[in-house]
């Protein structure tokens, strides 16, 4: 119990070094452009197609519940912003920062890890190159953009599954649904969940190149960092969005 | 850099390092001079890799100092280390090639970094060097498709192309059918008396010790047990020297 809490103060440490030195290098150094389109298309433009299928199918799953509730009350038409608020503050932030977890978060430390283990990181060092300005900042730059990007177009699709469920198959009249949609969610949903998802999106980048950057020798401890990589991610993703929905209601 | 510093080029002091319980180094002392070619022998897993390691400081001593022309090296932070690190190439034991890109962006690396080289220099310097360890026209292969000799051959036209001024090699030879240990052995010894490189080479190949090595050193136990020539030192009576340079365990005759 106590080598655990130790054990999370180290890594927590080791994250805000990492942040440090990251925030650092981007001051000290020239962006490495081709490195980060070469990012950008990794993280960003690779995960489109399962944001759209997790967006969508969650709006559609989600509208379809929602429905076959409110139908009893005879408030179907309330389906729409119920959904487009769920998408916006919670359903698409989160969802589109697990996703991104286990596909990016988690290649990412097993890269690193690799390129640790065979020497390529000492060798980056001996080549006179500091391994955080070339490997970590363009990384960190791709996912910050990337991110709310990602995160917004979940969100599209999700309200787009939602309305086409609840109004073509469901059969809940779509002037209502889509005048109710309008009038109850605001920029403020919107901007929330973006915001969340930029900070998702350092959290995947800081743990998934930490534990890479501190994986132990061998094949056994690269899978160990993918895989603590994806849990630590999702832990720390799921607690910060607790957190972070009282404080962006409070300041947005 | 001075030009003018006529002391050793890298200097040892009393390294000594601990990795997990075990204490690697217990105290090193050596002086390599300039131009020279020091090969470093010893008993696998006997420290030689981490003692060629400190004298880039890829890793820090835990006391200690380690000397490069003018600067004690020890206890420089990464960025420091940078300006002295572009004088110096390392051939990795496996060869450390970057898999994210191709063969000819590899050897191009330290070129690039370097910068002020136009792109038709670089490719003109790539060709060159790929030709000099004889892999001719394998630009856009990719690491993974190459050998391990192949890519230990790529890694050294990497290390080589910036013309440094101290190239470490990480056992160069082993892995390698003895024609192409032969061609990296003499590769090694023109790059010294041709660009005037100094090279430290840690092996366990005798054949290559004797080939290359102006001096020998033996780490054994943690220290430098002897340096001379190779003729002293491969012909040595001391026991445990003669014994290493000999090959003869002292694996009891049991059998399981």
């Amino acid at each position: 119990m106590g080598a655990r809490f130790l054990g999370m103060l180290q890594m927590g440490g080791q994250l805000v070094f990492l942040l440090w030195d990251v925030l650092r290098c981007l001051v000290r150094y020239p962006i490495r452009f081709n490195l980060l389109v070469k990012q950008i298309d990794f993280i960003g433009s690779k995960s489109v197609p399962v944001v759209i299928i997790t967006g969508s199918f969650i709006g559609a799953v989600f509208a379809a519940q929602c429905e076959f509730q409110f139908r009893d009350l005879g408030m179907s038409s309330a389906v729409g912003p119920v959904v487009a608020i769920a998408m916006c503050r919670e359903l698409g932030p989160v969802l589109c920062a697990l996703m991104i977890a286990g596909r990016v978060g988690s290649a990412m430390a097993a890269e690193l890890a690799t390129m640790k283990i065979t020497e390529q990181i000492d060798a980056l060092r001996a080549l006179a190159v500091y391994p955080t300005e070339y490997l970590i900042v363009p990384r960190f730059l791709a996912m910050l953009i990337s991110m709310p990007i990602l995160v917004g177009l979940a969100i599209i699709c999700g309200v787009g599954a939602g309305y086409y469920v609840a109004v073509h198959v469901l059969e809940v009249p779509g002037v209502y649904y889509w005048n109710n949609t309008e009038k109850f969610t605001h920029d403020k949903d919107i901007w929330i969940g973006v915001v969340k998802g930029f900070f998702f999106g350092l959290i995947i980048l800081l743990v998934g190149c930490n534990k890479g950057l501190q994986s132990s020798e061998g094949a056994e401890g690269v899978g160990l960092a993918t895989t603590e990589s994806v849990v630590d991610s999702f832990i720390i993703v799921l607690i910060a969005n607790f957190f972070f929905t009282f404080l962006l209601n409070a300041i947005l | 850099m001075t030009e003018t510093f006529n002391g050793p080029l890298v200097r040892l002091v009393e390294v000594e390092k601990k990795l997990g319980r075990q204490k690697v180094l217990k105290g090193v002392n050596l002086e390599i001079r300039q131009g020279e070619r020091m090969v470093i022998i010893g008993r696998s897993g006997g420290g030689k890799s981490v003692l060629l390691k400190h004298i880039i400081a890829l890793m820090q001593p835990d006391s200690g100092e380690v000397w490069f022309r003018d600067h004690n090296l020890a206890g420089l932070t990464e960025e420091q280390l940078v300006p002295i690190r572009k004088e110096t190439g390392m051939l990795f034991q496996n060869g450390a090639l970057f898999d994210s890109l191709s063969v000819g962006e590899n050897v191009a690396f330290p070129l690039r970094e370097k910068g002020g080289i136009s792109e038709a220099e670089i490719k003109a310097e790539v060709e060159r060097a790929l030709n000099i360890v004889d892999l001719p026209k394998q630009e856009h292969k990719w690491p993974s498709e190459l050998s391990g000799g192949m890519r230990k051959r790529v890694a050294l036209a990497r290390a080589a192309i910036a013309k440094p001024a101290l190239m470490l090699y990480d056992e160069p030879t082993s892995g390698l059918d003895p024609v192409v240990a032969d061609s990296i052995n003499k590769l090694m010894v023109r790059l010294g008396d041709e660009l005037n490189m100094t090279s430290v080479i840690v092996t366990h190949d005798m054949v290559s010790a004797r080939e290359v090595g102006d001096r020998i050193a033996m780490l054994h136990e943690g220290r430098i047990y002897c340096v001379d020539v190779p003729k002293v030192v491969l012909e040595s009576e001391d026991p445990i020297v003669k014994r290493f340079v000999n090959g003869i365990s002292d694996a009891s005759d049991a059998v399981f």
